[in-house]
């Protein structure tokens, strides 16, 4: 029967193009420990949830032989499905169709996907593993380049957009996964840069390898480009499926409610945090003895560590984490710490998540280098990206909470909506014993026993100043709290905020310190 | 890497306002460079180049913005000029030589 010839035919013609480039070419890509674009998607979607869309695109250069080139779907994979139940717009670069290489009709059918993603107000999975720019279809390559940028652009802050690196990713390539929200990596299978090793030593004479200069691990550690780092493709899956489990679809929507579970009981939170201000702890112990299940999912975990980003619930709603980390640095702020928190509160603003911050830091780290780096406009994202969260915004003062430090990190003058200090917190303009030299300077100096004199001068700024009492006398504290009424306080706020509503002047948009 | 692991090795000092904090020290502060004030007497490649043309010799006065060479480099022939006005001192260079960034090509001496 006719009919049942043609359904044979669409089978076969299915059949050709889920091969792609050609069991050879599956069988390189199997050879560098990766898997095929197709694969990677249904690892990452539920069973059965993949639909794609635009299998028998193809391209139509005519030139530099290509008209006599079949690229099976162009060299990406494209389509939609669900994670855990919640609708996703996918696309994965296929590098056994040519590199992976961006022809026009391959950035095409990845902006249908992003035009698609945007319109459902769903997020987006972006799969990159392309050797590049196709070549021979010269600038209309870089056109599809252009196009994606600006849909990147145009949605972000509307749905949430994941980049997940997955192989090469090199030149103007990289800027797609720039735009978007969060950047996933896999040790020894990612590569992105802008210019490669042979450039580099072609024009400037220097040799690195392609893992030194743009591995999985020197975009996690060192350029703070990428955001999870994992060992194996597998295991990175496992991690986009949890961040997209605490993200809500869309900046209109809120993030899956799920069951409250209490912290494990095994952390005890008065017993986290030393009295002694200038001893380290690690500070994700709080976090984890808040947090529902004491689950933390920590962002960027190797960059800039004296600053602690992540996700965790609180009574089943997802809530930002940001917090000094004592352990590193002494959890002081500086250039990178800056840029870290500032995006992230951003990020948690733009989709409706409240932000959760711990503070104990000592002040700004001081340094040529940091001020030769810019520490005053990165750490001033800190201060605007605080103040033009609309969320709730809750505020805990664990310890030390000196000068600039005390106010950019989530203060009542930022609009924190709750702030609780714990009797252990020393709000004040600077440590007891920076503010005791400069204040008795005199009395020290001329003093026949300068040590002694200093000693006693720190003692009496310690007793009068270091502690969470003068800020709680002028209302800059809400309240002075028990370490173990922590959870019960926060819970209670988010309550309280649930439905808080905050007017902006109009602005088309806001300056902030780029 | 563990927490445990992390706080085992949260043995290092760093001083913030007159106090020193028991932390540890990030890989990026320890391996900072320290600040060295520019020479501007040294006449100093700013990016990796070949040099095609040298124009001093050692004993010869130059006055400030004095073209000392020519570097090529990034398709560019880059004139290096003299901040200062004074003598050569040295010229380490000569035309052909692949320079790294940063090497000192020639000195100038103040009079």
């Amino acid at each position: 029967m006719a009919l049942e010839k043609k359904i044979r035919e669409l089978k076969e013609k299915r059949e050709k193009m889920l091969l792609g480039g050609g069991e050879e070419a599956i069988g390189k890509q199997k050879a560098m420990g990766k898997n095929t674009a197709r694969e990677r998607i249904l690892a990452i979607l539920d069973d059965g949830s993949f639909s794609e869309y635009d299998m028998f695109v193809e391209h139509d250069a005519r030139d530099f032989g290509m008209d006599k080139k079949h690229l099976p779907s162009d060299g990406v994979v494209i389509g939609t499905g669900t994670v855990s139940g919640n609708p996703v717009a996918i696309f994965a670069q296929d590098f056994t169709v040519a590199g992976g290489s961006l022809g026009l009709m391959h950035s095409r059918k990845i902006t249908k996907i992003m035009d698609h993603a945007l319109k459902m107000r769903i997020p987006l999975i972006g799969i990159n593993d392309s050797g590049g720019a196709r070549i021979q279809e010269g600038v209309n390559s870089l056109a599809g380049y252009g196009e994606i940028f600006f849909r990147n652009t145009i949605s972000s802050g509307v749905i949430p957009q994941i980049s997940v690196i997955l192989g090469p990713c090199a030149g103007g390539a990289v800027y797609s996964p720039a735009l978007t929200d969060f950047v996933f990596v896999v040790d020894n299978i990612s590569k992105m840069f802008i210019t490669g090793p042979e450039v580099i030593k072609t024009v400037l004479g220097e040799e690195i390898s392609m893992e030194a200069l743009g591995g999985a691990r020197v975009h996690c550690e060192t350029s703070g480009n990428a955001h999870f780092f994992s060992e194996s493709e597998d295991e990175c899956f496992s991690q986009i499926k949890k961040l997209i489990s605490f993200l809500p679809r869309n900046n209109e929507a809120r993030a899956e409610v799920v069951e409250m579970v209490p912290p494990d009981s095994s952390y005890d939170i008065n017993r986290i945090v030393p009295g002694d201000p200038t001893l380290p702890y690690d500070v994700r112990e709080v976090i984890r003895a808040v947090a529902d299940g004491s689950d933390f999912f920590e962002i960027q975990e190797m960059y800039a560590r004296n600053m602690v980003i992540g996700f965790g619930r609180l009574g089943g709603r997802t809530v930002g984490f940001v917090a000094n980390q004592p352990l590193e640095m002494a959890g002081v702020l500086d250039v990178d710490s800056s840029d870290k928190a500032a995006r992230f509160i951003r990020y948690c603003d733009a989709f409706s998540i409240p932000i959760i911050t711990f503070v104990d830091l000592p002040g700004y780290l001081p340094g040529i280098d940091q001020e030769h780096a810019g520490v005053i406009r990165h750490g001033a994202k800190v201060l605007y990206s605080y103040s033009e969260a609309t969320v709730p915004k809750l505020t805990v003062i664990l310890r030390k909470a000196y000068g600039g430090g005390y106010i950019a990190m989530g203060s009542r003058h930022l609009r924190a909506d709750f702030v609780f200090a714990w009797p252990t917190a020393e709000i004040a303009v600077m440590g007891p014993e920076g503010a005791a030299n400069i204040i008795f300077r005199k009395e020290i100096t001329s003093a026949s026993d300068p040590d002694e004199v200093r000693r006693q001068k720190v003692e009496e700024y310690k007793e009068k100043f270091a502690n969470p009492y003068v800020a709680a006398s002028r209302g800059y504290v809400d309240s002075v709290i028990e370490p173990s009424e922590t959870r019960k306080l926060l819970l209670h706020g988010l309550e309280v905020s649930s439905g808080k509503h905050v007017q902006m002047p109009f602005k088309k948009h806001g300056i902030p310190p780029f | 890497m563990t927490s445990d692991d992390m706080e085992k090795r949260a043995n290092d000092r760093l001083n913030i306002d007159h106090t020193w904090y028991t932390t540890r020290i990030s890989q990026r502060h320890a391996a900072r460079k320290p600040y060295a004030p520019a020479d501007p007497g040294l006449i100093s490649s700013f990016i990796p180049g070949t040099v095609v043309e040298v124009m001093v010799s050692v004993g010869d006065t130059v006055n400030e913005g004095d073209d000392i060479l020519i570097l090529d480099a990034m398709k560019m022939k880059n004139r290096l000029k003299s901040h200062i006005t004074g003598k050569v001192t040295a010229v380490n260079v000569i035309p052909g030589d692949r320079v790294s960034k940063g090497a000192v090509l020639a000195v100038i001496e103040c009079c």
